[in-house]
């Protein structure tokens, strides 16, 4: 009887919680990085109900299905929520579940500190969200403009405090990252052999790291201002009411960067993989990475051209630089793809949406930091189909695209991609319905946060259209959430590399073990299982080859002397 | 011989740790998440100056004061600051002390230290309770109250960690190797202490 049994049995551990206290619990990296992601998800669908809340007002003239205040309610509620509660935590979601594995660690350097930075996430939203039980949500707009914020009820007290928890835990998530990145790395994982999704990360954390604790400081301001007589934005009292749009905008700008720096990372995890080729140019993308950083503090007062208070040459040159790096990383991308093996499957089409969505989305961007065009469009829709352009086509293209990439790793199961490109055409029509026709809405002189306007001002036509993408994009999540559940239950097995990827997440099973990896392949380069996988193509024998051209060379050159 | 022996065993310990671990080599990993905290935490601060020299700048020249009677108590001010720079040395000396491996010093220091930071924010408390106008009276008012409270707050996490260091050296948990919190703690009331420097400088001598 040669049998040898272990106990407990390889890979399992060694001992089982009921599973509501394990995920309760548990500080796995991969177990937060999901409650992140599911957390994240029902926030989407939370703001997304009030998007529709709003565009169903909108589709005719005349006030038909809610009041002015509930309006106002809705739309601060869809900005707040779906920035700082579905689009930054599904992406540090993501990253908290595939930076610890790509980088070959098991798992982030500060475990505990993680899963208090999850946490802190459900309770600010809930606080957030809580206005409505007590007199009505906060109804300034996601930016809390002073001196509106002066007049809000308590709902609003409530977003201040939901928000200094929510922006906490970013805090505290980017020290992990960072730490992480520069203590954790799996022996051979140089900084520049890092995936391009986790250099997008850490730049991301610095960002976060630096930007979030001003807004703290401007919101806890804010809370003296209303509760205990304090005079810093209220101008009755003798306060700034552009001082809060300069806190506000010296966190708001690199926000937005926070908000699509890993997204562009998840596109130059996809589109290399699925174009059958590396990422171009990946050193040129590391320092575009960098440089849009570095850009992003100093272009702030763009947001305030017409306060008349700042300098616009400044802030319109520094914006336009902006397009450069941007507009490198746009050239990585489609160089990737030129003459690429494609295969189109459904989280390379969110990728290729992105491109092409981003590409509208930064082209108006550039436009608005025209001082001339931003005075006559400033606070009218085509400032709504611009942002919306960047983070809804560009963030949340990115968000589905690694929901899509990263799924089978997450589960060991593939979503099915029929189902999955109906849900990406439905999601990209009705996007574009929704919010291309926002720019002639706006060119034409109609100004966001309004819940009405007039029936001869010529409107009707296209808010009526952008309603009914609004619309399809909800239907489209029908077939996304089928597809997640039908999965579950009996979804075809994924194996441990479904993609043939690059990246070392790739080189463990699906789902992984908690302590991620056995054994690591070598690391010579920034995509170590490609060349596990499929060798170094002619070169196969590579490092032995060198060897001798290295032995060979000595031998010459002591030939020469 | 057996000097010899003994000396090396603790280099060879470390050496298999040094390869065990990840990124065992350098920094701490617990104190480069302590000084990407402290980062953070400049940034706060550096929000809340941007409040005081704005609210500042708003009023006009000669009228950013206090309003009477309530002068600010410049003497109690600097003596605060003394006992605050003071404790910063003898945090110093606490963490030298348990680099060589010097428990009971640390022990002292801590104590000491500990003290320091007590009388630190028993002395703003009184401070408080002396001045002659309030947070909502006005500007500075407002910005006074809000920089050097928050700075308070932060004093006080320094005592609860200096409570916790204090707490554990009692307990002989620290060692010349093995004392990263103390280090972490060490760093973030120094950190406190800068800042209440650059507080000082601007409210009460940049008048």
């Amino acid at each position: 009887m040669a049998t040898t049994t272990l106990e407990p049995p390889a890979g399992a551990p060694a001992y089982q919680r009921f599973w509501v206290l394990d995920w309760l619990t548990t500080v796995d990296h991969k177990k937060i990085g999901i409650l992140y992601i599911v957390n994240s998800f029902l926030f989407f669908f939370a703001a997304g109900i009030l998007a529709l809340v709003v565009r169903s007002e909108l589709a005719v003239p005349g006030l038909q299905i809610v009041d002015q205040d509930t309006f106002n309610q809705a739309f601060t509620m869809h900005g707040t929520i779906m920035l700082f509660l579905f689009i930054i935590p599904a992406l540090s979601g993501f990253a908290n579940y595939i930076v610890p594995l790509q980088l070959g660690a098991p798992d982030m350097a500060f475990p505990r500190i993680n899963a208090l930075s999850f946490w802190l996430l459900p309770l600010g939203g809930g606080l957030i969200f809580s206005g409505y039980l007590f007199g009505g949500a906060a109804a300034e707009g996601w930016t809390g403009y002073a001196p509106l914020t002066q007049q809000g009820g308590v709902g609003t007290d409530l977003w201040i405090i939901g928000l200094l928890l929510v922006g906490t835990a970013s805090i505290l998530g980017a020290v992990n990252f960072i730490t992480t990145v520069f203590k954790m790395r799996a022996p051979g994982m140089t900084l520049f052999r890092m995936p391009i999704f986790v250099w997008t990360v850490l730049v991301t954390a610095v960002l976060i790291l630096l930007a979030t604790p001003v807004l703290a400081a401007g919101l806890i301001a804010l809370f003296i201002d209303r509760n205990y007589g304090g005079s810093f934005f209220d101008p009755s009292v003798g306060g700034n009411p552009i001082l809060w749009q300069h806190i506000f905008w010296f966190f708001g700008h690199p926000e937005v960067y926070i908000v699509i720096l890993p997204a562009m990372g998840v596109v130059s995890e996809v589109l290399p993989v699925f174009s059958r080729k590396p990422l171009f140019g990946y050193k040129a993308f590391v320092f575009a990475t960098i440089a849009i950083g570095f850009l992003s503090w100093t272009v702030w007062a763009h947001h305030m051209f017409t306060t008349g208070a700042v300098f616009l040459p400044f802030f319109s040159f520094m914006t336009a630089l902006i397009a450069i790096p941007t507009g490198i990383k746009m050239f990585n991308w489609l160089a990737t793809l030129w003459r690429g093996k494609l295969m189109l499957t459904t989280a390379m089409l969110f990728a290729l949406g992105f491109i092409s969505m981003f590409l509208i989305g930064g082209i108006s961007g550039v436009m608005l930091a025209s001082p001339p065009i931003d005075f006559h469009v400033q606070d009218t829709y085509f400032v709504v189909a611009h942002l919306h352009y960047v983070f809804f086509g560009g963030s949340v293209f990115g968000v589905f695209a690694a929901t899509y990439y990263w799924f089978p790793k997450m589960t060991g199961k593939k979503l099915n991609e029929p189902l999955g490109k109906v849900h990406f055409w439905i999601h990209f029509i009705g996007f574009n319905l929704a919010f291309f026709p926002m720019h002639q809405l706006g060119l034409s002189g109609m100004p966001r946060r309004v819940s009405d306007y007039s029936p001869d001002a010529g409107w009707t036509i296209l808010n009526m259209v952008s309603t009914v993408g609004a619309f399809m994009i909800a239907v489209s999540i029908l077939p996304f959430l089928v597809n997640v559940v039908a999965t579950f239950i009996n979804g075809e097995p994924a194996g441990d590399d479904p993609w043939e990827g690059n990246t070392l997440e790739w080189a463990t099973t699906s789902p992984p073990p908690p302590y991620n990896f056995d054994r690591l392949p070598p690391i010579h380069s920034e995509r170590p299982l490609f060349f596990l996988t499929h060798g170094h193509g002619h070169a196969a024998e590579r490092p032995a080859d060198l060897e001798e051209d290295e032995a060979e060379d000595v031998e010459h050159r002591k030939g020469l002397v | 011989m057996t000097a010899r022996t003994m000396q090396a065993h603790p280099a060879g310990e470390e050496a298999a740790e040094a390869a065990i671990a990840h990124g065992a080599s350098g920094m701490p990993t617990a104190l480069v998440g302590m000084l990407l905290f402290i980062a953070s935490e400049v940034m706060f601060f550096g929000g809340l100056f941007a409040t005081y020299f704005s609210a500042r700048a708003g009023v006009p020249a000669g009228a950013w004061h206090p309003p009477e009677p309530g002068h600010l108590d410049l003497p109690l001010a600097a003596v605060l600051t003394a006992v605050l720079v003071a404790s910063s040395f003898t945090m110093q000396f606490g963490v030298w002390a348990i680099r060589r491996g010097d428990p009971g010093k640390l022990r002292l220091w801590t104590a000491i230290t500990l003290g320091l930071g007590i009388l630190f924010l028993a002395g703003q408390l009184y401070d408080y309770s002396q001045l002659g106008f309030s947070i909502a009276d006005s500007s500075f008012g407002t910005v006074f109250y809000t920089l050097t409270g928050f700075h308070g707050a932060h004093v006080f996490g320094g005592v609860v960690g200096l409570t916790i260091v204090l707490a554990r050296t009692t307990r002989g948990q620290f060692t010349a190797r093995n004392h990263v919190a103390v280090e972490a703690v060490s760093m973030y009331w120094h950190f406190v202490d800068v800042v209440w420097i650059f507080v000082f400088s601007t409210i009460y001598l940049l008048r």
